[in-house]
């Protein structure tokens, strides 16, 4: 995926948000941010080093959690800690002592001796955050890290970030789940086809967002006629058309769905179906892409 | 701003590289009865088959063994060495990259493959080790067999598990994990025959072109080298050539499989 003039600044201890669909370059940007992609043209400063020019000094100070678990899997939970620490330098008595704190920090303290393998999906994500602090990184990276559990571990996983987050921990996050980045992060660049579509505080953005609640009309053809004959009608901030889906930002929410409905009717389509929406980021990413993130 | 504080400095370089080492080493120490079952059986059925029955048996001559020992050590060493390197690294870069944590230390690239091609010379050396003794139990005295050399004969035998050590670092990143099996039947397999292993390179001279197109079979300078230092006595290639030979092969096995690695490695 190549990323096209992608300008972004994350601030210390900052809980930064890349949201974007699936292929919008989101794995390509944290991959170049920990060295683990080549970009072919710009610069990357992770931790006051270049990627390119200083590459041993990134690894140094960043944790990454992949989107799916990689651990070795020649060695059980602890032993991946502790070697992982060793190849930062670290001594295995340090390492050791933290393995143990830190596995009982993110609430699989009991699973030390056992095989990677024997761990749920959840565990091992877990396990993959504990390996990402081992070597108390500057700043933590994490790629779609709830992709695949369950609510439950998704939940935990969440108290597990607010609380780095609060002891100071930068944490650079990706994900297509509005709802993910709109409770965790501070600050959220939108991302689709490798560009930045716009970026800021998730308050910010939700007011960004055109005004008022999304109101989506399925109809049994294309919608591109009645869009135009609804843009002008009263309490309707924006109206368009994609395919057979009709939809209107409005700021009286509801009320606009009567003369909606009559406008169909009027040009000849059935309403199968009505979504509203309320202003989030959500709605904001579809006014910007034309479509939704999943 | 760079914060030269955590830049590792050369002190923990070394301490990272013994660290990848060691598990590496931690790793395949619980594999080890596999390790030498899988290296050794082939080498060793030989040994009994052509080192002990067949001179019994009056087919070949009693002095075979002295021509066959050094190749089935050859064998042994090298194959250990390609296998040690390139089967972890199908794992390595399997499925899931189970190297990504490892690719992740604050440590240049060439020091991860390094480590690789280190562990896999060690295991070669292991294999020589545990060959050459049980060899020389089944197979009885051996006339020309002579370790007095011993500084050469480690020299060569390390030299020997460098150039197979990288070999197994291009075939093992080079070659998708599917066809891992074809390649020892369709490279092994050839190589081991032609190799000069169970038959000096000199003795070739009955079929010349043979004799020159095996020269490119890197098995031909592990065999003849453990020859020009285990069997001085009997015919074999000059010792000089075979180390000059050995080096230019490391050098081109390692530079394709640091590429080869590389391209694995990083996107």
């Amino acid at each position: 995926m190549a990323l096209q003039g992608l300008d972004l600044e994350v601030n210390e201890g900052e809980f930064f948000g890349l949201l974007g669909p699936n292929g919008a370059g989101k794995t390509t940007c944290i991959g170049i941010m920990t060295t683990r992609v080549r970009a072919t043209s710009g610069t990357a400063i992770v931790a006051g080093a270049d990627v390119r020019t200083e590459d041993v000094a990134v690894r140094q100070r960043i944790g990454v959690v992949p989107q799916r678990p990689n651990p070795d899997r020649s060695l059980n939970v602890r032993e991946n800690l502790v070697f992982h620490a060793a190849y930062f330098g670290i001594p295995r008595e340090t390492a050791s002592a933290r393995a143990v704190e830190l596995l009982e920090q993110l609430g699989i303290g009991d699973r030390g001796e056992s095989k990677v393998d024997q761990l749920s999906g959840g565990q091992q994500q877990r396990l993959m955050i504990a390996r990402a602090l081992i070597h108390e990184p500057r700043i933590l990276f994490l790629d779609e890290p709830t992709v695949g559990l369950d609510p439950q571990a998704r939940h935990a996983l969440w108290d597990i970030l607010r609380d780095q987050h609060s002891r100071g921990r930068t944490i650079v996050m990706t994900t297509h789940y509005m709802e993910e980045a709109d409770r965790l992060c501070e600050r959220v660049a939108i991302v689709d086809h490798g560009r930045l579509l716009t970026l800021g505080t998730t308050a910010a953005l939700k007011a960004e967002a055109p005004g008022g609640t999304l109101v989506e009309l399925t109809l049994d053809g294309a919608a591109a006629a009645v869009a135009e004959a609804v843009r002008s009608a009263p309490g309707v901030l924006r109206a368009e058309a994609a395919g057979n889906v009709l939809r209107v930002f409005s700021e009286r929410g509801g009320e606009v769905i009567e003369p909606l409905l009559r406008a169909a009717q009027t040009h000849g389509r059935a309403v199968q179906n009505i979504h509203l929406s309320p202003p989030s980021l959500e709605t904001l990413f579809i006014s910007l892409t034309g479509r939704k993130l999943d | 701003m760079t914060d030269v504080a955590t830049v590792p400095d050369r002190a923990s370089v070394g301490r990272i590289f013994r660290a990848l080492l060691l598990r590496d080493i931690y790793v395949a120490r619980r594999e080890l009865p596999y390790f030498l079952v899988r290296t050794t059986l082939q080498p060793l059925m030989f040994i009994v088959v052509f080192g002990a029955l067949l001179p019994r048996m009056g087919f070949v001559r009693a002095n075979y063994g002295s021509a066959l020992l050094p190749g089935v050590l050859a064998v042994g060493l090298a194959f250990s060495s390609v296998q040690s390197v390139a089967l972890p690294m199908v794992q390595d870069f399997g499925w899931t990259r189970e190297i990504e944590d490892r690719l992740l230390a604050p440590v240049p690239m060439q020091l991860i493959v390094i480590e690789k091609v280190v562990v896999g010379i060690v295991q070669g050396l292991i294999a020589a080790l545990f060959i050459l003794p049980v060899a020389r139990l089944i197979m009885g005295p051996i006339p020309a067999l002579s370790v007095s050399n011993f500084g050469l004969v480690l020299l060569v035998t390390l030299l020997s598990a460098s150039a197979f050590s990288t070999l197994g670092l291009l075939m093992g990143t080079a070659i998708s994990p599917q066809q891992i099996g074809l390649m020892f039947s369709v490279i092994v397999a050839p190589m081991i025959f032609f190799g000069c292993a169970y038959y000096p390179w000199q003795a070739l001279a009955v079929a010349p072109v043979i004799k020159y197109a095996v020269l490119i079979n890197p098995l031909v300078y592990v065999a003849e080298g453990m020859r020009a230092v285990l069997t001085p006595d009997l015919p074999h290639m000059p010792l000089a050539a075979v180390m000059l030979a050995l080096i230019a092969i490391t050098a081109l096995f390692w530079t394709l499989g640091f590429r080869s690695f590389t391209k694995r490695a990083i996107s």
